[in-house]
């Protein structure tokens, strides 16, 4: 496997959170009942007359923006022929050979590398609806329409990636970006970012375009890094037993950690591409263009080189905290109002994530706020609470959003400096080890650390930690 | 330009048509009379003509962002063959 190298390419679809549908006026909503969410436009009845949604188009163009396109001045909508029971029209509304978004790219970081992944095009389009089929057996199956005419938008990268890793990071960034311009939640467990993957091996160093295969069927980002890293060992299987890789279309088997062939839906793909005629050509003005790139937010590269020069940290912790813009968001509304911003990216990337990750949160949805954890922070260097206490503290403002001060007098967690109180517990703790007391006086630094130990073990660590070191110090 | 059987077949698939052995031979005919129209166009010089993607002189007609009412339930699936509960009810594809 060392001898070869992978080429694959993303193909990624994000529902837009417009909202209303791509080219009518029901409600762009998730969840609703079956089939209540629908109009004469969506359900494909005769005569009707789809209209652009001014916000689609709005959309679209801020996404291929932030994602370095040029925007096509000329561009229309095409139909995608094919009949299956979730596409009311027997075609879906799409664009063919003129894309209103080309020749884009997004870096990656992958082991301390930066590598350039070029974006062929974006375009827009509808989604179909929604299959459930019947229970075992059964020779039916269920049609919703409520995410008929959905607006969608196709990203198409080059097949500039090399490594399921790769794959990933791409994910990851184009998931940062969408989600900045606030364009898609990107939510590939609840659909709303789909991708599927081209993929062929090739002996490494040569420019050999081998057979490649299709993977579908991935919901995960882990799932399509774990789906990539299977398919590549059994291309390179192939290749290496003097076979041939047939080009097909594969499902990711999560279960059984594998590709395995899908059966095609049709003989052929044969979509019968043509102009859409109740759609009218977009022409896009460069003010427009213009306008909407001055509206654009700070995106997640930029923050990230400002997060490193702005507040000094380091390249590695701007990445993971630019990753999100709520959690930049939240790192920045303390990192403003704190003197030490590098100690508050270590409790936000730190406590503050590994909590989010823990309670299975959205940033947003979390009751601390960036107020209350410079707050306690600043009790920390008062002296009011120790480090140690701090992260109890923490915790308690985390799940319940009250204020460090409240926490800390409701639970007794003030800090111990009474030098006469301390004096006292080191005696008792000196007293009951003359064994440890003595290793230390032979040398033993371990010794030491086990007697601070035991004082903040009496004082239920409430022990302020330079007074108890001083304060052993001086009695042994 | 002679269509042949199998692209006839391959078409009516496409349309999910089942079509007879004796209309397949009649659509070919016809068919193939539609694309003979076609290349008979096809001889024009079209080298300083731009491409036309709408026969309408209109462009950019969009509508905004604003909700409006959906259809109620029973008028959804009140032309539908079958139905089953608040679905419409298919034969199974896969
Ligand atoms: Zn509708």
């Amino acid at each position: 496997m060392d001898n070869y190298e992978a080429v694959i390419g993303l193909e990624v679809h994000v529902e837009l959170h417009t909202k209303t549908k791509a080219f009518c006026s029901c409600p762009n909503e998730f969840g609703k009942e079956p089939n209540t969410n629908v109009c004469p436009i969506c359900l494909g009845l005769p005569g009707v007359l789809p209209v652009i949604n001014e916000a689609l188009l709005e959309y679209a163009i801020r996404a291929g923006l932030a994602l370095n396109c040029e925007i096509a001045a000329f561009s229309k909508f095409d139909r995608k022929n094919y009949y299956y029971p979730d596409l009311p029209k027997n075609y879906q509304i799409s664009q063919y050979d003129l894309p209103l978004c080309r020749n884009g790219y997004l870096d990656i970081e992958v082991n301390g590398a930066t590598r350039r992944i070029g974006i062929t095009r974006v375009h827009m389009e509808e989604d179909a609806g929604k299959l459930v089929h019947g229970e075992g057996g059964a020779d039916y199956s269920l049609v919703d329409l409520n995410r008929a005419g959905v607006p969608l938008l196709e990203i198409v990268s080059e097949p500039d990636i090399r490594t399921p890793e790769e794959a990933k990071a791409y994910l990851e960034k184009l998931k940062s970006i969408l989600s900045y311009i606030d364009v898609s939640d990107c939510k590939m467990e609840e659909g709303s970012l789909r991708c599927d993957a081209n993929i062929s091996v090739r002996p490494a160093g040569t420019d050999i375009l081998n057979p490649k295969t299709e993977i579908k069927n991935m919901n995960s980002f882990r799932a399509v890094q774990r789906a990539l890293e299977a398919e590549i060992k059994r291309q390179c299987a192939v290749w290496a037993a003097g076979g041939t890789v047939e080009s097909e279309t594969r499902a990711w088997d999560e279960n059984k950690g594998t590709t395995v062939p899908m059966r095609s839906k049709e003989e052929a793909s044969d979509y019968r591409y043509f102009p859409d005629p109740d759609l009218v050509p977009i022409v896009i003005s460069p003010d427009r263009v213009s306008r909407i790139r001055r509206e654009l937010p700070e995106l997640p590269d930029a923050r990230a080189r400002r997060f490193t020069s702005e507040y000094g940290l380091s390249a590695y912790d701007a990445g993971v905290l630019t990753a999100s813009r709520a959690l930049a968001d939240f790192y920045e509304a303390c990192a403003r109002n704190y003197r030490d911003p590098k100690l508050v990216s270590n409790w936000v990337t730190g406590e503050f994530l590994r909590l989010v990750n823990a309670r299975n949160l959205e940033i947003r949805d979390v009751k601390l706020t960036p107020a209350h954890l410079v707050e306690m922070l600043e009790l920390i260097d008062k002296g009011t609470i120790s480090g140690k206490i701090a992260k109890t503290v923490f915790e308690e403002m985390f799940d319940t959003g009250k204020r460090a001060e409240e926490i800390v007098k409701e639970k007794g967690l003030v800090q111990i400096s009474d030098e006469g109180e301390l004096s006292r517990i080191v005696e008792e703790v000196v007293t009951a080890n003359p064994g440890v007391v003595a290793d230390y006086r032979n040398g033993k630094e371990k010794a030491f650390a086990f007697l601070v130990g035991q004082v903040m073990k009496a004082t239920k660590g409430k022990a302020n930690p330079q007074l108890v070191n001083r304060l052993l110090k001086e009695r042994i | 330009m002679k269509l042949s059987k199998k692209e006839v077949e391959h078409v009516a698939l496409l349309a999910r048509l089942a079509l007879s052995e004796e209309e397949k031979e009649r659509f070919r005919a016809q068919l193939n009379s539609v694309l003979e129209y076609a290349e008979i166009i096809n001889q024009l010089d079209t080298e300083k003509v731009a491409p036309t993607y709408h026969v309408l002189p209109i462009q950019n007609v969009e509508r905004p962002d604003k909700e409006h009412e959906t259809l109620p339930l029973e008028e959804t699936l009140q032309n539908a063959p079958q139905r089953d509960g608040n679905y419409f009810r298919v034969p199974r594809i896969i």
